[in-house]
């Protein structure tokens, strides 16, 4: 008899996580951060459902810093795909006129994105929210369930999560209190790219290396990707052949030197890569457990 | 030789890349069609677990630059190994856990060999966290169970060989670690493996393997040991690369639980699900169960278009010739192998929760797709783990493992967990706290349910209400000890008998003489007291008649129970009168008794109350009148139009 490969296990998986949650829950929204991952997450999705269409909205939580690329992409997806895409941006945000370079990666972080999405969720009543997240991006993320519990305050408690067991899961919840959602828990990075490939998923242009204009600082590319970066005296832009292995705030992410313009070429270049996705995210190397605390915070 | 191998030397040799592209697309298609291999590890503590997880990351080279990095500063700060390489250190991910230096919970890792793609569960071995290894063992095909060579055979290998096996594991791996602190040594290693051979025996687990290791130095985990040289079997990983991972489930009888209804429009009415085993093709006549009834595949859809079959672990959704009404929860098979249906049965239930399982108290029952209450109406007894033994008892607590009897409020199909791991599982979660609290594997259904039937009775309850011109309820009055419940309730029924209506007391106190003479005041004995109050106060509603009962009722879940047994007769009146006030009044002198230490497991006391949050009437007894009281609750029952 024919056996599945992991890819068509996955998928299966995913695909059975994002049903029972639209089976079972209120008002479930998908998170919709317009990378690699949202991509695969969306295809999914879409597929769990065919012939229908999406039965729930899709949220992106908007900190005014993304690349321009990745709002043209949000677009092109809404039109493509004719969804509904909700765009929240923090309001108490915009009124201090928050930003990275003002206030520093992680008060921007932290009320641009956390605070931003628990207000959201709040004000939208969601009750589930799926997440793109992967166990094998961060060690803390390993330990989380694709179905986690948050409470009123959307925190996360590591010592209390609820078992697992088979695929049976629980996502009962009282007012208030709700349930974020891994449906990509099990899949790797190379997963993704491998998929992506096989399914020929759109991706937002800015994973697929090409000269683009950079400066350098503490170790980090950073793209120079619209007049709000302040450039320091005498420091100018070079351009350098890069590319992204994830996408966020563009001051917050660096690049990496690439040749990779395809996807197989991509394939190739995570397989042969010496460094991990999540180096390049600035906010992950502010404290040693960062990404422990920020999830009990309510992050994603 | 590796692709990663070949790609690299090709690089040192200037390769072109255009002569590299059908390569990279035949290896791209390779590597995206391994097959999946899911794993436990599971051990006591430093047993060194986590060390033979991040060995088997670092071999198989997915250990990167940064993360060796990390690791080398941090083995100098937090690692045990004086400063060398700490690979414990890379999957002990928690900081609460590197401080205590012990795995707290489930971690799942991933990494991938030329041959296969492995997804690891890594759980924690003490005792109090059994419940994690449960739920790693529960998608896993295959369990590595580490043994320290210098221990040798443990009460918590036991424990845990015998939870693999109950979680319906079927291959086992005991790797023999840290061989190189015992020297190497044949003799070491083959008493280990007569020790445990003695217990899986006894288990009943078939397939056994041992490899001698040492995930510290690497030796047997990625590369055959050169130290271990009379030992002539295959290394860990090559053991898990070749070992034949079963196609039972496929092999077995069709089972699709419906997860969805999917209607997008009138045209349209698809059954989407994930198939637990068998294959179905377009065609085939099906079966849909519990209702019973039939019809015929007209499309199989997958993967966005119409296939002619489909098999084990897809998620599909189907369409059928005739429209047949089926829900969420129910099971499609074929006509020929259909699962059994059942509300009554027996199974393994492992408890995860702090507060203890209680005999007779109601929880929701997740099966594969569908929710249903019910109570485990009888403990046959649990099972002592490191000897296998049985005993007696009345409750479950955490991490213990008991064979149960369970009454369902609705149907369910199911197969037996032997069976089928799919359709002969559940969880149970608790009412209030929509924890989940336990899981369970049925081992078969009981036939009580089959042979007793409900006998319909020509009087039935509305005949018996009309001829006493009355309708039914049951004025369920709950409070504290001395609180005033019987009193009020005793006028209340006065107040009805003098205009006509047909009612009946049932006290706590005298119940307790007769009806549940039998039971005590431990929290299992509360639950089982109102459980039987509940069942003949519908009985006697049944008989048309107006029910006042006057108990305590500590627990939130025991009158959600009655509520749901009663459904709208059910009026719940809390008598909220102040602790301090029951104290002063103590009509019966029971206070007093409690601080002179004469009665325990007193409500309020050393026992919980646990408060009504929407009652149907809130009678504050501070505040009104005894008669007042009573004549609240006679306006609400003329409100609602009851009399």
């Amino acid at each position: 008899m024919t056996q599945l490969t992991h890819l068509q296990k996955l998928e299966a998986e995913s695909i059975h996580i994002i049903r029972e949650v639209e089976a079972t829950s209120q008002k479930p929204v998908m998170l919709y951060s317009i990378g690699k991952d949202s991509a695969v997450m969306l295809h999914l999705a879409l597929k769990a459902f065919y012939p229908g269409k999406l039965p729930f909205q899709l949220l992106h939580v908007d900190t005014t810093w993304k690349f321009s690329e990745m709002i043209e992409c949000r677009a092109q997806i809404a039109t493509r795909y004719n969804l509904d895409i909700l765009v929240y941006i923090n309001p108490d945000g915009i009124k201090k006129k928050i930003g990275p370079f003002t206030h520093g990666a992680g008060i921007h972080t932290d009320i641009m994105k956390t605070e931003a999405l628990k207000k959201a969720l709040d004000m939208y009543g969601f009750d589930a929210a799926f997440g793109g997240a992967r166990r094998d991006e961060e060690k803390s993320r390993a330990k989380e369930r694709i179905f986690s519990f948050r409470n009123k305050d959307h925190r996360w408690n590591a010592k209390q999560q609820r078992p697992e067991l088979w695929n049976i899961y629980n996502n009962r919840t009282h007012p208030g209190e709700s349930i974020r959602v891994f449906p990509l828990s099990n899949w790797t990075e190379l997963d993704i790219w491998q998929y992506i490939y096989k399914e020929k998923i759109p991706i937002v242009p800015l994973y697929l290396a090409k000269k683009r204009p950079v400066v350098e600082r503490d170790g980090n590319l950073i793209m120079v990707d619209d007049e709000r970066l302040p450039l320091k005296a005498g420091e100018i832009p070079i351009l350098k052949k890069i590319r992204f292995r994830t996408l966020g705030c563009y001051p917050l992410t660096g690049a990496i030197e690439s040749e990779a313009e395809s996807l197989e070429q991509i394939i190739e270049e995570i397989i042969l890569s010496k460094t991990s996705e999540r180096q390049s995210r600035v906010i992950d190397h502010e404290t040693h457990a960062s990404m422990e605390q920020k999830k009990q915070e309510g992050y994603f | 030789m590796t692709y990663q191998a070949k790609k690299l030397s090709s690089n040192d040799n200037n390769y072109q890349s255009e002569s590299l592209n059908s390569d990279l697309d035949v290896f791209i298609k390779e590597q995206s069609q391994k097959p999946l291999l899911r794993f436990i590890t599971c051990g006591s503590v430093d047993d060194g677990k986590s060390t033979l997880i991040g060995r088997l990351l670092y071999d198989s080279n997915l250990i990167l630059e940064d993360q060796l990095a990390a690791l080398t500063k941090d083995s100098k700060t937090n690692g045990t190994q004086g400063g060398e390489i700490d690979f414990a250190l890379l999957v002990d991910g928690l900081a609460a856990e590197r401080e205590q230096g012990v795995t707290i919970d489930v971690a799942y890792r991933f990494f991938e060999t030329d041959k296969r793609k492995f997804i690891v569960a890594d759980t924690p071995g003490h005792e109090e966290y059994t419940r994690n290894m449960a739920t790693g063992a529960s998608t896993a095909d295959l369990a590595i169970i580490l043994i320290d060579a210098r221990k040798g055979v443990l009460s918590q290998t036991k424990r845990h060989s015998y939870i693999a096996k109950t979680l319906g594991i079927k291959h086992i791996l005991v790797a023999v670690n840290k061989m190189d602190q015992m020297y190497y040594s044949e003799e070491v290693f083959f008493q280990i493996q007569q020790d445990y051979n003695l217990f899986s025996k006894k288990l009943g687990i078939e397939n056994v393997s041992f490899i001698p290791i040492s995930a510290l130095k690497g030796e047997n985990v990625a590369q055959k040991s050169h130290v271990i040289n009379w030992y002539n079997g295959p290394s860990l990983i090559e053991f898990l690369e070749t070992i034949e991972i079963s196609q039972e489930q496929e092999n077995q009888a069709f089972r699709l639980p419906v997860q969805w209804v999917n209607r997008p429009n009138l045209d349209f009415r698809g059954f989407a699900g994930t198939i637990a085993s068998g294959e179905i093709r377009k065609g085939d006549q099906i079966v849909t169960l519990p209702s019973g009834k039939t019809s015929f595949v007209k499309q199989i859809i997958y993967d966005n278009r119409e296939q002619i079959s489909a098999v084990a672990d897809q998620a599909i959704t189907v369409v059928l010739e005739n429209e047949i009404d089926i829900s969420r929860g129910d099971i499609i098979s074929k006509v020929a192998q259909k699962p059994e249906i059942t509300d009554q049965l027996q199974a393994h239930i492992i408890w995860m929760s702090e507060d203890e399982m209680l005999a007779g108290r109601n929880y929701l029952f997740k099966t594969c797709n569908k929710t249903t209450s019910g109570v485990v109406t009888k403990i046959k007894h649990k099972i002592n783990v490191n000897d296998l033994s049985q005993s007696e008892t009345k409750t479950l607590s955490l991490n213990e493992i008991g064979v149960v009897n369970i009454s369902l409020q609705e149907k369910i199909a199911f197969d037996t967990y032997d069976h089928n791991r799919t359709t002969g599982s559940f969880i149970i979660i608790d009412r209030i706290t929509n924890d989940t609290v336990g899981c369970g594997m049925i081992d078969f259904g009981l036939r009580r349910a089959s042979n007793i039937r409900w006998q319909e009775l020509s009087i039935d309850k509305h005949a018996h209400a009309t001829q006493k011109m009355q309708k039914p309820a049951v004025l369920w009055f709950t409070g504290l000890s001395g609180s005033g419940k019987s009193t009020i309730a005793n006028l209340v029924e006065k107040k009805l008998y003098a205009v006509g209506k047909h009612s009946y007391l049932l006290d706590g106190d005298n119940v307790r003489h007769g009806l549940t003479r039998d039971l005590g005041f431990t929290d299992q004995d509360r639950v089982e007291n109102i459980r039987r109050v509940g069942e003949v106060a519908k009985l006697m509603s049944d008989a048309g008649l107006i029910v006042l009962t006057s108990f305590i009722s500590p627990f939130i879940n025991e009158r959600e129970m009655v509520r749901e047994l009663l459904g709208h007769d059910y009026i719940e009146i809390f008598i909220d009168t102040p602790l301090n006030v029951c104290q002063e009044r103590d009509p019966k002198g029971l206070y007093k008794k409690v601080k002179n230490g004469e009665v325990k497991n007193f409500t309020g006391i050393d026992s919980p109350y646990e408060v009504p949050q929407n009652p149907d009437i809130l009678v504050k007894t501070d505040q009104l009148s005894p008669e007042d009281s009573a004549l609240l609750i006679i306006k609400h029952l003329e409100d609602n139009n009851f009399i």
